[in-house]
């Protein structure tokens, strides 16, 4: 419903521009935030064409969601709007990056597209803001967006849901990008929940299946509890400094709070608690397993490079609050490094391969948390990137696999889980392409130089230690081992050994394997180059290579406040790691961990024969504990889920039941009991009737001559 | 002297043979009970100045009317009780009955007794004395028919005519539903 | 030959009198031609307060009573036929037995 408004606005946004931008004057909107920070940072800004990088996806889901109900068995118009929807904004967005990268400006530029709410004192536009920090979250969504929607053309083919698909996907795109680009905190509050919304649809995108149906709303409800925490930090924001755009926020931060004082703490532990449901940490990770009960594509979009990634964002981006509150960093970067374990020990024992990705991507996200927790927003940035190539390609991949195992099990008629790796095995014959990639892949996320993944968690395990937090900094190594096992672990059940589809499915099953087709290869092809290269745009000046630092420099602007506020308490990053050594000495170790992990896990996977899931016995022991997630479901289930219920039935059966229902039908059987009373009163005797005529006469009378 | 005399004569009359009507097991009975005290009461409306009325008492009541409701208690041959049976009341019927009655006519003699216009409680009869007397005069000049037929048919012309009207009504109306119906 | 204008509180005694036994005849009776005679017992103490007044206030009083017996004839009239019709139907005139009218 908001849609209309918001294509009009995007309109005259785009007309603005044209007006203003386009013949080199000024544009107006950018007027309003262009001077107000751009400090020593090179000149203004000036945002090319802001509206439309919203409209196009949103045209596009608009366009799908016609489709949905139009043309339902054209599949083939979804299936070039959607990706084309996506890759124009991709495509406003690069050339808004490059016109950033040409001035050398830093911005904030903030564009208002129109008021929205004028309450009292609270004065919220619809903002867009423009900074480093923005434009990498934006490259990085419509990007990787853009791949994956590709990528889903070829995989959705045969649903008939594509056009429905297509139109959430890129619906998705168009809340992210809200809420990336939010200039306030009710704005990025509404691609915030604009991206729940997406994710419950999508998750529940196959809604026959009521366990799908009914993931989707555990991803929902859960996210409410974190909705809870940001809309209560949004109002104690307001409260504090009667707005809740974020330049003003940022800018006198630092002056109007009192450092690691109560308010700022309540505000920082309510966003991380807003941060914990979005990004799935502890302990409101549960949802996100669970997700991956939507189509592949999904989980690679929303649940590995984009959604959960906000609360990351969010915590960047208010860094500057983190930073007055250091009790709010060591609870963030604590959550993390836990969750980070916690979440790749699970890891080990899952068998189905989203599942393992699933955890997977917890786990991640765990480290980007340690990053921003600690300070080193940079380096949670550069995890965050890095991350989405990888893990989209791994999920992307993944879903190859399943499609191709689906399809074998379809052909024999076999009604099991695609999903389980135990039904896989040596794949990499039939599946070169996709195996080599997620190889690459792998070794990004595991850490193996010179891949991605070692650069950005390289970093992020550094700067955990030489900001004064040892017990987190081995639990991130810790972790990292564990990463690069449950990887290795995952690609050599997959790929490797003997190939298990044919005692799975039955003879002749194996047959119908198959490689992808080239619109899913291609981007699978394309995230294993940038899971390759793209940790090479921030290289550690300490490592014998030539020294990049790119993402550093360009993000300095966008984190200077935070980083600042930091320095005049007295925190800065130590020169060496908890047990001595300086940075390249332990980029050596954590290769040495990453590749003995991955040693580890082949060795693990080769020492005992792989069952189908049939005839797998179950597991034992600490193995069982993993499997099931050390019980955490069942935790909830009895700790909250369980009470909650019986208070809720409480209320069904007490208080709706008996009190209110109580109430409304007892004025009913009241009003029954006088009618009976009534009707007693009318026998049809007409000796009665006659004498309480006569008492009636009787009354009157004594009334007027007494 | 005379006069007062009739008049104590037939009040005790109406009231005893009312009674009687009211007491009387056989309806028969309560019927001619009920044409005696209506014939008291025509007597008390001579003793009252109303020569017409207690004439047409006589004819229309105790003799129409009353002759339909014996002719009625005959034709239904109603009035044979069998042993205790009767239609009064229980004795909760009579003791209502009885309270409700006392009380009634408490409160009407109360009303009668201090009526205002009459000279207020105890000194009723004394007041009146030397009152004005519409009705004698009215008899005096238009004689016992006149006196009642002049208001009758000048101002009281229409309801007149109406109540020809509901005796119209009344007839076929009694008609219809007493009239056996075809099987 | 008349009484004098002092009887009129005796008269309407009277009347008081005849209209509660009408009243207690009512309610004291099942049979609906007794509770009928007790209706006319009742109107008929009416017409005696009519004429005790009429002395006193104008002929009009006697007009009235005029009317009374009018519409008393004719209530006779019909609600003799209700009550043969009744009978016709029910083999008695017993009012405590006829309670269909509470519907």
């Amino acid at each position: 419903m908001e849609m209309i408004p918001a294509l009009g606005s995007a309109l005259a946004g785009l007309l603005q521009e044209a007006a203003h931008g386009a013949a080199g004057a000024a544009g107006q909107g950018a007027a309003h935030g262009a001077g107000q920070a751009a400090g020593d940072h090179g000149g203004s800004f000036t945002p090319i064409l802001p509206g439309l990088i919203l409209l196009i996806p949103l045209i596009g889901a608009a366009v799908n969601g016609l489709g949905a109900f139009l043309w339902r068995d054209r599949r083939l118009v979804p299936s070039w709007v959607g990706p084309l929807a996506v890759g124009g904004a991709f495509a406003v967005v690069l050339a808004n990056f490059l016109r950033m990268l040409e001035t050398g400006a830093a911005g904030p530029a903030v564009v208002t597209l129109w008021s929205w709410l004028s309450v009292g004192g609270l004065e919220v536009g619809v903002d867009l803001l423009f900074d480093r920090l923005s434009m990498v979250m934006m490259l990085v969504v419509t990007g990787v967006s853009t791949v994956i929607h590709v990528y889903s053309a070829g995989y959705m083919r045969d649903d008939p849901g594509i056009s429905r698909f297509f139109a959430y996907l890129n619906l998705f795109v168009f809340f992210m990008l809200v809420l990336v680009m939010g200039g306030n905190f009710p704005v990025t509050f509404v691609g915030w929940e604009g991206v729940g919304l997406c994710s419950y649809l999508l998750i529940g995108f196959w809604y026959e299946n009521a366990e799908y149906s009914s993931a989707g709303k555990k991803a929902f409800i859960v996210n409410r509890i974190g909705d809870f925490g940001f809309l209560v930090a949004m109002f104690l924001l307001f409260a504090m400094f009667g707005t809740l755009d974020y330049v003003p926020i940022i800018e006198s931060a630092a002056d109007e709070l009192a450092y690691g004082g109560i308010t700022v703490t309540a505000v920082t532990l309510l966003l991380l608690l807003a941060c914990t449901g979005k990004s799935a940490q502890i302990p409101l990770y549960t949802w996100l397993p669970d997700a991956m009960a939507g189509p592949t594509p999904v989980s690679a979009l929303i649940h590995a490079a984009t959604m959960v990634t906000a609360g990351v964002y969010l915590v960047a981006r208010s860094g500057v609050l983190f930073a007055m509150a250091p009790m709010s960093q060591a609870a963030v970067a604590t959550v993390g490094a836990g969750t980070a374990l916690f979440a790749a020990t699970i890891a080990l024992k899952q068998y189905d391969i989203k599942k393992v990705l699933a955890y997977s991507t917890i786990s991640q996200l765990g480290y980007m948390f340690l990053a921003v927790g600690v300070g080193a927003y940079t380096a949670g940035i550069f995890h965050l990137t890095t991350h989405a190539f990888f893990k989209a390609l791994l999920f992307l991949g993944a879903g190859a696999v399943i499609h191709s195992v689906e399809h074998a099990f379809h052909e024999q008629g076999h009604h099991g889980d695609p999903n389980d790796m135990r039904s896989h095995g040596g794949l990499m014959s039939v599946m070169p392409v996709t195996g080599t990639t997620m190889w690459a892949a792998t070794l990004a996320i595991a850490g193996v130089f010179p891949f991605a993944g070692f650069f950005s968690k390289d970093e992020i395990i550094w700067y955990a230690g030489s900001y004064g937090y040892p017990i987190l900094w081995g639990v991130s190594l810790v972790a990292a081992v564990l990463t690069a096992a449950y990887m290795a672990r995952l690609m050599f059940m997959t790929f490797h050994g003997e190939n298990r589809t044919d005692e799975a499915a039955g003879q002749g099953a194996s047959s119908a394997l198959h490689e992808a087709p080239a619109v899913m290869t291609v981007p699978l092809v394309i995230l294993a180059v940038l899971s390759v290269v793209g940790g090479w745009i921030q290289i550690p000046e300490a490592l014998p290579l030539p020294h990049v630092s790119w993402l550093h420099d360009w993000l300095h602007p966008a984190v200077e406040p935070a980083l600042a506020v930091a320095e005049e308490h007295g925190v800065e990053a130590a020169h060496a790691a908890p047990l001595g050594g300086g940075e390249a000495v332990w980029a050596g170790v954590s290769l040495v961990l990453a590749v003995g992990g991955i040693v580890a896990g082949a060795a693990w996977v080769r020492s005992k024969e792989i069952l189908v899931p049939e005839r797998a016995a179950d597991d034992r022991g600490l193995a069982r504990v993993l499997n099931r997630k050390w019980y955490v479901d069942e935790l909830y289930e009895r700790v909250f889920v369980g009470p909650l219920l019986a208070l809720s039935r409480a209320c069904w059966r007490v208080v709706d039941d008996r009190i209110i229902d109580g109430a409304v039908n007892g004025l009913g059987y009241a009003g029954r009991a006088l009618g009976w009373v009534g009707s007693r009163l009318q026998s049809g005797r007409i000796g009665t009737y006659v004498l309480v005529f006569t008492l009636g006469v009787l009354a009157v009378l004594g009334g007027l001559v007494l | 002297m005379i006069a007062d005399a009739l008049f104590y004569l037939f009040s005790v009359a109406a009231v005893v043979s009312g009674l009687f009507v009211v007491t009387r097991k056989n309806p028969v009975s309560s019927v001619l009970f009920l044409v005696v005290t209506f014939f008291s009461l025509s007597g008390l409306f001579v003793l009252l100045d109303a020569h017409f009325i207690a004439a047409v008492q006589v004819i229309v009541y105790a003799g129409a009317i009353m002759v339909l409701f014996l002719f009625v208690v005959m034709l239904l041959n109603l009035g044979h009780f069998e042993g205790e049976q009767t239609d009064f009341r229980g004795a909760l019927g009579r003791f209502a009955a009885a309270t409700v009655s006392v009380t009634l006519l408490a409160l009407v003699a109360r009303a009668v007794l201090g009526l205002e216009e009459l000279g207020g409680q105890g000194v009723v009869a004394e007041s009146l004395a030397g009152a004005p007397d519409p009705v004698g005069a009215a008899l005096e000049a238009r004689g016992p028919v006149g006196a009642v037929a002049g208001p009758l048919f000048d101002e009281y012309l229409i309801p007149f005519e109406l109540t020809s009207l509901l005796l119209l009504v009344a007839i076929v109306g009694a008609i219809v539903l007493a009239r056996r119906r075809e099987p | 030959m008349s009484v004098p204008p002092e009887y009129l509180p005796l008269s309407l005694v009277v009347s008081a009198t005849l209209f509660t036994i009408g009243v207690g005849g009512v309610l004291l009776r099942r049979n609906a031609i007794i509770i009928f005679l007790c209706i006319e017992l009742m109107l008929n103490a009416v017409n005696l307060t009519f004429v005790a007044f009429a002395r006193q206030l104008g002929v009009d009083g006697q007009v009235f009573v005029f009317f009374v017996m009018a519409v008393a004839a004719a209530e006779a009239a019909v609600g003799l036929a209700i009550i043969i019709s009744v009978f016709r139907h029910y083999e008695m005139v017993d009012v405590e037995r006829f309670d269909l009218l509470k519907w």
